[in-house]
């Protein structure tokens, strides 16, 4: 059962100067979701999602489990593809272009979208050998011990491991993997950087670092984030949406939907649905 | 106050009665119960005994009977009728050695490949690919002489025609240890798991590059202790072998092709073992030995690789 109080002020911080600010137009657009809906073997898991993502923003996903957020988040690179009862309708356009399209590639799109796994998974290589996976197998080889250095350095992990990149990436501890995963990523230079839950095995400490790392990424990277905690949705992001899990008249069958979408600040300060206020304000969950 | 000093004798009976119903608790089990456990634990070492002394007492009978017959010869010469205490295993050995080789150089690459298939490629939710597993199990299962009878009529005789040369029997005997190799090789793919090849796809690589690159590399260790168990069966079979040609008197080294016969490990024990001479028949427990020696360490080798270099997640 759910209790609505009334005038129920949020209990997420957000910097003073956001609280009244008007949500901010999207300048310049890198995925846009119109009417996407995803089945797996014929049932929909999220369905009706139409929404932009912006370029070089942070955007988060929230919502309960089991809301579809990973579903959803898998759309944007095509991981779905791999799942064979999956399947993406609607419309997703990725800088204008029909990322579903009868010409596209998903491997040519995974290049160019990255993704950062709940769980850190580490190749069972060195940790230059991590870093070095992505451009070797797209077959850049040239100044491979500089992109390597670079990605280190860009995903904070260099001063850590510099003197150590010949040894396995298992002896690693959790957050490091975390963020040798981000480097890995960010070794293809990619466009934009996918991260499901990347925090959620971690401490608080590595987590810190990691939000610290995504703000910094966010110069050079469009980032969306699915994280099933609230303030680190606050914290990062420059647009939140929330996602809700829907039943079917007769309860048979349950869906995500997404609720609102819109500038972090508004979503924690002043929602403009009561499902959204309750969600964030801790009162369901 | 009254009412609290005269409560405190039934309390404290109270409180002991507890404190013996905890004791009991903690105490031994029931009779019947520690009686039952042992005799079961002692069935469990009996069985373990049984098989343990079978082993033994074949070592030992063979040690008793084949350890005049140890010498260098065993290895180096040629077995003769006429003079036993000169005979060996030599073209057995070589015929041996050569049709392991031939398995391996078939059984690596089909076995890994149909692994692969199955367990990268074949979407498992098809009936034919669940047929295809189905049977390969079954297949693990058939006996060995069917084998035989397979490869004479396939492979010596029927569409390949090869008549009865050493590859012939090295076919067969591929064809037969195969569904061991993909079932072990299927195992160490599987143990791989899937956050690595989502890992890998994620970053762009292809499907092929993430198999060659990351999950082969991670699984050869277990691959590699299949393929050496299935190398160690093939070695011990002989009844395949009876069927597609390993005549059992061979004196001349063997070659894969050539057309003179080929004998091989087992069978030259067996065609030894036959004879009712002292001294074959100790020729034929050092031959046991020979093999007995060769195939622990194998299967040695196997366990040890798996625990040494086997990826732990
Ligand atoms: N591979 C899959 N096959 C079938 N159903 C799936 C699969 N992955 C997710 N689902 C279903 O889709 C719904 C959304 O799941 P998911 O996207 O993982 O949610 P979230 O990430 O928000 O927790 C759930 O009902 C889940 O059971
Ligand atoms: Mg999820």
């Amino acid at each position: 059962m759910v209790v609505v109080l009334k005038e129920q002020t949020p209990k997420i911080s957000v910097r003073p100067e956001f609280q009244q600010a008007a949500a901010p137009q999207i300048k310049e657009k890198v995925f846009e979701l119109n009417g996407i809906e995803v089945l797996y073997g014929g049932v929909s898991a999220v369905k009706d999602i139409s929404m932009e993502i912006g370029h070089k923003e942070v955007t988060a996903l929230i919502g309960p489990s089991g809301c579809g957020k990973s579903t959803l988040l898998r759309c944007l690179n095509r991981m779905n593809d791999l799942i064979p009862t999956a399947e993406v309708q609607g419309e997703l356009l990725y800088h204008g272009e029909d990322l579903y399209g009868p010409n596209v590639d998903p491997v040519q799109v995974r290049k160019l979208i990255g993704m950062v796994f709940q769980k850190p998974n580490p190749f069972p290589k060195s940790i230059y050998d991590n870093v070095a996976f992505g451009p070797r197998v797209l077959g850049r080889k040239d100044g491979l011990d500089e992109t390597v250095e670079k990605a280190l350095r860009g995903a904070a992990l260099w001063d850590e491991v510099k003197d150590r990149l010949k040894d396995n990436a298992f002896g690693l501890s959790g957050g490091q993997q975390q963020r040798l995963c981000i480097a890995r990523c960010i070794a293809v230079e990619p466009d934009v950087i996918l991260m499901d839950e990347p925090c959620s095995a971690l401490d608080p400490i590595s987590t810190g670092k990691i939000e610290d790392l995504m703000i910094e990424l966010k110069e050079q990277y469009s980032i969306v984030i699915v994280t099933h905690n609230m303030q680190q949705a606050a914290r990062v992001s420059d647009r939140t949406a929330f996602l809700m899990v829907e039943l079917d008249a007769e309860e048979h069958n349950r869906w995500g939907r997404l609720v609102e979408y819109d500038a972090t600040e508004k979503v924690f300060t002043n929602p403009s649905d009561k499902r959204t206020e309750d969600y964030v304000s801790g009162k369901v969950g | 106050m009254e009412a609290g000093r005269a409560t405190a004798p039934r309390n404290r009976l109270a409180v002991a009665g507890a404190r013996s119903t905890t004791e009991a608790m903690l105490r031994n089990q029931p009779r019947g119960d520690v009686i039952r456990n042992a005799v079961f634990a002692g069935l469990l070492l009996l069985a373990v005994a049984i098989a343990l002394a079978g082993l033994l007492a074949l070592v030992i009978q063979a040690f008793a009977k084949g350890s005049s017959a140890l010498s260098l010869n065993l290895i180096t010469n040629p077995p003769s009728t006429a003079f036993p205490e000169k005979a060996g295993y030599r073209p057995a050995i070589i015929g041996s050695l050569q049709l392991i080789a031939g398995v391996m150089l078939f059984v690596v690459p089909v076995g890994i490949g149909a692994a692969l298939y199955l367990e990268e490629y074949a979407d498992s939710s098809r009936w034919w690919n669940r047929l295809i597993e189905v049977n390969i199990q079954n297949l693990a299962a058939v006996p060995s002489i069917i084998y035989g009878i397979l490869g004479l009529a396939f492979i010596v005789r029927g569409p390949l025609d090869l008549g009865f040369i050493l590859a012939a029997g090295s076919l067969t005997l591929a064809l037969l240890v195969l569904p061991m190799v993909i079932i072990a090789s299927r195992e160490a793919l599987r143990a791989v798991p899937d956050s690595i090849r989502q890992g890998s796809l994620a970053l762009g690589a292809t499907q092929w590059q993430t198999i060659r690159t990351q999950v082969l590399p991670a699984s050869i260790p277990g691959i590699a202790t299949g393929v050496i168990l299935a190398v160690s069966r093939a070695l011990g079979e002989t009844a395949p072998l009876l069927l597609v040609g390993a005549t059992v008197f061979v004196t001349f080294d063997p070659t894969p092709f050539g057309t003179d016969g080929y004998s091989a490990m087992p069978v030259q024990i067996f065609n030894y073992a036959l004879r009712p001479q002292e001294e074959f028949q100790a020729l034929a427990a050092a031959g046991i030995l020979v093999m007995l020696v060769v195939l622990l360490a194998m299967n040695s080798f196997a366990i040890w690789l798996r625990n040494r270099y086997e990826q732990r997640w």
